[in-house]
């Protein structure tokens, strides 16, 4: 086993060349998860409140919308924001903006079903009392709803979010430097350790998914105080 | 920026021959990989609750693992480290064969059995445990009650995220083209190069993409509801 070869780079599995060049590595990752994620969160409470609409005209473009994203794999919507950008913009993207914006929407679309089933899963009696009281359709959203509802769907969020960051990965193949690229980098200057080189970056994901993970359930402990029964 | 579309690219010819053969690999290591990460879901399922502690604790590491590292990562692993892993006859044996192949199926097998498991996990908790009680009750032993009772009621009930799971693996199984294995997006990234004409292609294998999923999810969905309509009864 070859496990110096690992350490010896591990700043730059870590961070990339970063004071002297582009944020890389694992610190790209995170990057591009916490981003991706910020962007999911709105995109995905837009698309499943206009799915939950009693209107079709703004109901049926989000449902199309929702079931395709999900529908197609994630690698192919990459492609789609990375090569044929330019024919439909006629400039190219950077890589890390284009992975970015496929991991917005894909992700969007599964937070837009998570959202529309917490807020289906609440009781009917919560909104019609809202309304009683002379809230309007969107107050009642905004002030009953959805504060409920939220809390009810972390876990879900959780779940998202860390596919999300296994998902980053993704960039690698259009060529974003983060941390599977650096390991594949790593891998093709060393040639002789490729199991340690990929067991330690897996352990590197693995870690920062765990820890999503366990911020869930800690959040979830938290809350549960305030549910409604 | 003028960009000439050219439908017959894909309509026919010899392009449109790749692309469907690239459909049916991506069929056939979909199908032959959700297969085996049934099988192996279900053993991992049926560890995790032996209530036997080391199998119990094996299993749990198994899944975490697996189910949280990017399936990328694995595929790099299985493909590049088997050198390292594996002793250097298995190697040679493989690297005479489809390497890429059972790289990949292996890849896309273990990460969908650790999801696998733990839908069934779910859904063997929510079998009612008197059901387990009174299967031990009649005389039954512990792995013969899991077979015959708790199991088709689990299955029943964890058909619709198990389907969901075997529909995320077949998307999933786009990514066995960064090791070479010649799948749908691998021939439309290889339509492309040749012709430039990539908007024509990724259309194209968006449509089978498309076409298998929406298929699918109609099917689960017109199965919960009847299911439902069936428990309420």
């Amino acid at each position: 086993m070859h496990w110096n070869v690992v350490f010896n780079n591990m700043d730059y599995l870590l961070w990339g060349v970063y004071p002297n060049g582009p944020l890389g590595g694992m610190a790209a990752s995170i990057l591009l998860a916490v981003l991706g994620s910020i962007g999911a969160f709105w995109l995905g409470l837009a698309l499943g409140l206009m799915r939950l609409s009693g209107r079709w005209p703004v109901r049926i473009p989000a449902v199309a919308v929702i079931e395709v994203i999900r529908g197609t794999p994630l690698l192919m919507l990459i492609f789609w924001f990375y090569f044929l950008g330019p024919v439909v913009f006629g400039y190219t993207l950077p890589e890390f903006e284009s992975a970015l914006i496929a991991f917005v929407v894909f992700t969007g679309a599964c937070v837009a079903e998570i959202v529309r089933a917490g807020v289906l899963a609440l009781p009917r009696g919560q909104m019609e009392a809202a309304r009683g009281q002379g809230l309007s359709y969107f107050q009642a959203m905004r002030y009953v709803i959805l504060p409920q509802a939220l809390r009810n769907m972390l876990p879900s969020f959780a779940n998202q979010f860390v596919s999300l960051t296994k998902d980053t990965s993704l960039a690698y193949i259009i060529g974003v430097g983060e941390l599977t690229r650096a390991a594949t980098q790593v891998n093709n200057r060393e040639v002789v350790a490729p199991a340690e080189i990929f067991l330690t970056i897996a352990v590197l994901y693995f870690i920062i998914c765990w820890g999503i993970t366990a911020t869930g359930r800690h959040m979830e402990r938290h809350l549960i105080r305030y549910q409604v029964r | 920026m003028g960009y000439q579309f050219d439908w017959s690219i894909v309509l026919a010819g010899e392009y449109r021959d790749w692309l469907i053969e690239g459909f049916i690999l991506t069929l056939k290591i979909s199908g032959l990989a959700g297969v085996c990460a049934l099988v192996l879901g279900t053993i991992l399922a049926v560890l995790r609750l032996s209530r036997v502690k080391p199998l119990e604790w094996f299993s749990l590491a198994f899944t975490e693992f697996f189910r949280n590292t990017p399936l990328l990562v694995q595929l790099f692993f299985w493909y590049f480290g088997s050198e390292t892993v594996l002793p250097r006859a298995v190697n040679e044996w493989l690297y005479a064969h489809d390497f890429e192949f059972a790289a990949g199926t292996l890849a896309l097998t273990v990460y969908s059995a650790a999801f696998i498991a733990e839908e069934l996990r779910a859904g063997v908790f929510s079998i009612p445990k008197t059901q387990f009680e009174a299967s031990r009750a009649t005389g039954l032993s512990f792995l013969q009650s899991f077979w015959h009772i708790i199991l088709p009621q689990a299955f029943r009930i964890a058909i619709p995220p198990l389907v969901s799971q075997l529909l995320n693996l077949f998307k999933n199984s786009s990514l066995v083209m960064t090791i070479g294995v010649m799948e749908l997006t691998y021939e439309a990234r290889q339509v492309e190069s040749f012709t430039f004409h990539g908007f024509e292609a990724f259309t194209a294998a968006t449509l089978m993409y498309l076409a298998v999923s929406l298929c699918v999810s109609l099917a689960i969905s017109m199965y919960s509801r009847h299911f439902l309509r069936q428990l309420k009864h």
